[in-house]
């Protein structure tokens, strides 16, 4: 029986890093299966979680002074709530661990600790009839665990109600921003080449320049939209998030202008100006995917309007900077 | 959720509350606190509040809690994709 840690070493807190920047990001599985920690025996609660270096860690580290179990669903390296909307943590996966630990020759009694965050995947009073063990909602952050014991297995509204403080946000930035290297670098190259038509045809010191400037623009539209929108999230007035991010990259687009000694009313400021709103909006739009609190017929209704608005502006910014230098 | 509203009036949503039989699993598993007992039965008290993560529909016993039955995640990446596939005739991966 492999007994874990419940402080993060090094090298764990190294691949937190990694998972969280989203390099090797989908590698951190953990091996699905009964883990002991401290001295657990036949009475230890056990609790079920998913087999993704985060969550795994997330509720290790909880423990520590415990004597606990702690069954891996395996979720194919994906987090407890997501895995439960995929299906993959569901009532199935649990009762086979169940039944491969041989859980029930292992602990005395019949009951497994859940994360509330799994019933949209697992129906507990499925579990009986599977498994034989009976499933009962934990609270719904890992570090409530201690007291949801303690309390004699009651969780108040506080830890039944999900989250999403500034740490919370905060923590989802460096994976948003690295998820689109591979766009990024697509947009620069388009962007130096378009950059350097003008009347002499192709001009290398307008494609270097006026490239400069633009990619300048893009880089400051996806921190407006990555970084600055969700740290500012529940203050920006919009509910819908396509406009959030309008509202912040309205407000950078114009600095950014500003600090080039353009203005909007001219054809490549007002090109700058369109190009850094539609990005910052497109940005903040896709982190509704991160938060825990849109619904998808919200966010299908908002990218309908969202994206062609966004579309409809990258067109518009493409024009102006192609004409700008034919305007002199 | 405090200080966290979204779009109002769009979430799929229904409870059915002649086929509820008032065990409270709604109220205990969602995350945003929409449900309450009251008499014994399940009411809605915060609509416009669910996200539609299908916690309470999974877990009710007598299925009397419909939640927009789309499969989809909703990552809007993921849901441009999905349009695009209508047109392309692909298959949609997932995201997270």
């Amino acid at each position: 029986m492999p007994r874990v840690a419940v402080s993060l070493s090094r090298q764990d807190w190294l691949g937190t890093v990694r998972a969280r920047t989203g390099i090797f990001r989908s590698g951190y599985k953990v091996n699905p299966g009964l883990y002991c920690v401290g001295d657990a025996g036949p009475k230890s609660p056990v609790l079920v979680t998913a087999n993704y270096k985060l969550s795994f860690d997330t509720l290790r580290r909880e423990l520590a002074g415990l004597a606990a179990w702690i069954l891996v669903a395996d979720t194919r390296g994906i987090n407890v709530w997501c895995a439960a909307g995929k299906g993959t943590f569901c009532a199935d996966e649990i009762s086979l661990q169940v039944g491969r630990t041989r859980l029930a020759q292992i602990v005395s009694h019949r009951e497994l600790i859940l994360p509330q965050l799994g019933a949209t995947g697992v129906a507990a009073r499925d579990l009986k009839k599977k498994c034989g063990f009976a499933g009962i909602f934990g609270p719904l952050r890992a570090a409530d665990i201690r007291r949801f014991l303690a309390n004699n297995r009651q969780a108040d509204e506080a830890m039944r109600t999900v989250t999403f403080s500034l740490a919370e946000r905060l923590v989802l930035v460096p994976v948003e921003i690295s998820l689109i290297w591979k766009p990024l670098a697509l947009a620069t190259l388009i962007t130096f080449l378009l950059s350097g038509i003008g009347p002499e045809i192709f001009s290398l010191q307008a494609a270097w320049q006026r490239g400069l400037v633009a990619t300048g623009a893009t880089l400051l539209a996806i921190m407006a939209g990555a970084l600055i929108t969700p740290l500012f999230l529940p203050w920006l007035p919009s509910r819908q998030f396509w406009l959030k991010g309008v509202q912040v990259g309205g407000i950078f687009g114009l600095a950014y202008i500003l600090c080039l000694n353009e203005t909007v009313w001219s054809l490549p400021g007002a090109g700058l100006w369109l190009w850094i709103v539609a990005v910052t909006s497109s940005m903040a739009m896709n982190f509704t995917g991160s938060t825990p609190f849109t619904s998808l017929s919200g966010v299908e209704k908002e990218m309908r309007l969202g994206l062609t608005v966004q579309a409809g502006a990258i067109a518009a910014a493409l024009l102006l900077w192609l004409a700008a230098p034919f305007a002199g | 959720m405090k200080g966290f509203r979204y779009i109002d009036g769009v979430a799929i949503l229904q409870l059915d509350t002649e086929a509820c039989i008032g065990c409270g699993m709604c109220v205990t598993v969602c995350p945003h606190r929409i449900f309450a007992l009251e008499e014994k039965k399940a009411q809605i008290v915060d609509y416009n509040a669910c996200m539609e993560c299908k916690a309470c529909a999974r877990n009710c016993p007598a299925a009397a809690i419909l939640v927009n039955p789309d499969e989809r995640c909703g990552c809007a990446g993921l849901i441009i994709k999905g349009w695009l596939a209508k047109f392309t005739g692909k298959l949609v991966g997932n995201c997270c």
